[in-house]
């Protein structure tokens, strides 16, 4: 998923924490306290860690819904402390718990938001409207003319990337986006948007306080301990296999091999021949995860499962040994 | 209870009278009613964008709670004197309250994170305020104004000690109309309460954003 910078999408920056402090006058200790961290153009970068740990602070700092004590913010280069916060948050993408949409305006009206305050034509901002809400799944015939309160969570929160990407951002920042979503429409959302996000390629800032979302979305995880300092800041699988110290570990839990499994999937492996013993073996798709496929063994008391390909394929099994050697790979 | 039931003998004869108090009582309570909403929505907007001033606009709503209005226009009485001034100023003094702090209260409640979410896609304060805060707020900003109305309908009975005409002059005019005229006008004063009330409430309706109604926010709020 990480990409080569020289392959990096026209349109989406880079962002750079460089030594970054947020101190709250008063307070005892800084809320964010000498991050320094790149998010490569185009990728997702979880910040990841407890309540405490100033992950919420860090993301307001970029698009200046607060501002950093000390150090700089450097979007594409360039230092949000010399725009204008106004023209910068316009040129951001924000996304909040529970979408933070307006209860009083229509679908249709919310994601028209920045669009109409960039005073953009309004058969351009109605075109843009319309393509936004197919992206999303939510045709502006059937969706544009409704409330939030009428659409389902895992609605409002599509509508909520919607309107963040209604001005076609260089960069997006979430904060907790799916949080009060219930977990298997949160799972389908995240899908979704991982989906979007290989088509759009935006530069991403993510936050969140489950490390399970942070190894899904993220490209990069940032995890951040109390202090708002940075414990590590590495790919996912790095994170799992090698945690910096013991505060990384124990946030990523005991179980951080089964979710080191939850990256890989059977097409990712070689599966052996099927033989004629393989009739009575449990089947799993090759998109399904190793955990999965790891699970169903354990379930099931076998040493193996066998792969179905695109079309009920049988593409050959996979064995218990074959998942702890990638596991531990 | 011949005396009630001879009040509305009386409101039958001298209809026109009535009708002619009224009128005078209604233009009184308008007036009074606009200059309020005029000096309380924009202070109580901008302190509640702001977040600032709640002590300020309780403790305002508190004193005109506890300030009877025949108590505003005695002490009034020793730096006005008894006129039409002093009356104006007792009744302002009852408006203004509710409206100010229900304005505050509605402005600062709105959902933080909607308002953070307005702020983070780069709308200007005033966008915020005006496109975001102000419609949400409505329902909550009208329930001021309804007691506002409703405080200022009875209190402005009072105008009469101060020849400023309305139902006060029959209410405190038993002496000419009798009894029954007096519990005629009072009764004709609660009921131009309770209609003025309903028209303001149609009004909110009319103003509040449709998204509320549908979803419910603010719902029960007036």
């Amino acid at each position: 998923m990480s990409q080569d910078p020289s392959t990096a999408p026209v349109g989406a920056q880079e962002i750079v924490f460089d030594r970054v402090v947020k101190a709250y006058p008063g307070a005892a200790a800084p809320a964010v306290d000498d991050l320094s961290l790149t998010v490569p153009a185009g990728e997702i970068c979880v910040l990841l860690g407890p309540s405490g740990s100033g992950k919420t602070t860090a993301l307001m700092m970029v698009n200046r819904l607060a501002e950093p004590t000390g150090g700089d913010i450097r979007i594409g280069g360039r230092s949000v402390r010399d725009m204008d916060p106004i023209e910068l948050r316009r040129s951001i993408g924000y996304v909040i718990q529970s979408a933070g949409l307006f209860p009083h305006q229509t679908i249709a009206d919310n994601v028209a938001t920045v669009p109409r305050v960039l005073g953009w034509a309004k058969k351009r901002t109605r075109e843009r409207v319309a393509e936004l809400l197919d992206l999303v799944g939510l045709p502006v015939n059937e969706f544009g003319g409704r409330y939030p309160a009428q659409l389902s969570g895992g609605q409002r929160q599509r509508v909520g990337i919607a309107r963040a990407l209604a001005a076609d951002p260089p960069v997006m920042l979430m904060d907790e986006p799916f949080g009060a979503l219930d977990p298997i429409t949160r799972e389908h959302v995240q899908d979704e948007f991982l989906a979007l996000h290989d088509r759009i390629r935006k530069t991403v800032v993510f936050v969140s306080h489950d490390i399970d979302e942070a190894v899904k979305m993220g490209d990069r995880i940032a995890v951040l301990r109390e202090g708002g300092r940075l414990a590590q800041y590495d790919e996912p699988r790095t994170l799992l296999k090698e945690p910096a110290d013991a505060f990384v570990a124990r946030f990523v839990g005991a179980d951080r091999g089964l979710k080191r499994l939850s990256l890989l999937r059977l097409s990712d492996l070689e599966p052996a021949a099927a033989g004629e013993d393989s009739a009575g073996l449990p089947e799993l798709p090759a998109e399904a995860t190793l955990r999965a496929a790891l699970s169903l063994m354990v379930a099931q008391g076998t040493d193996r499962v066998r792969v179905r390909g695109a079309d009920d394929t049988r593409l050959g099994t996979v064995s218990l040994d074959a998942v702890r050697k990638a596991g531990a790979a | 209870m011949d005396t009630f039931i001879r009040s509305f003998a009386f409101m039958q004869e001298r209809f026109p009278l009535l009708l002619e108090k009224t009128g005078q009582h209604v233009w009184m309570c308008a007036v009074v009613i606009a200059v309020s909403v005029l000096l309380s929505v924009p202070a109580g907007l901008v302190l509640g964008h702001l977040h600032r001033g709640e002590f300020l606009t309780t403790s305002i709503s508190n004193i005109g709670r506890a300030l009877p209005s025949l108590a505003v226009i005695a002490i009034g009485l020793g730096f006005i004197g008894l006129n039409f001034t002093n009356i104006a100023v007792a009744l302002l003094i009852t408006a203004v309250p509710p409206i100010l702090s229900q304005t505050y209260l509605a402005i600062d409640q709105v959902d933080p994170d909607t308002v953070r979410a307005a702020r983070g896609m780069g709308l200007t304060p005033a966008q915020v305020l005006l496109r975001v805060e102000l419609p949400l707020a409505l329902p909550v900003l009208f329930s001021g104004v309804r007691i506002a109305v409703i405080y200022v309908i009875s209190a402005a009975t009072l105008a009469t000690v101060a020849g400023g005409g309305g139902l006060g002059d029959i209410v405190l005019g038993q002496a000419t109309y009798g009894i029954e005229g007096v519990v005629a006008a009072a009764l004709w004063v609660a009921a131009l309460a309770l209609v003025s009330d309903g028209l303001i409430w149609g009004l909110q309706r009319l103003l509040a954003p449709k998204g509320l109604r549908v979803s419910g926010v603010g719902r029960g709020a007036g």
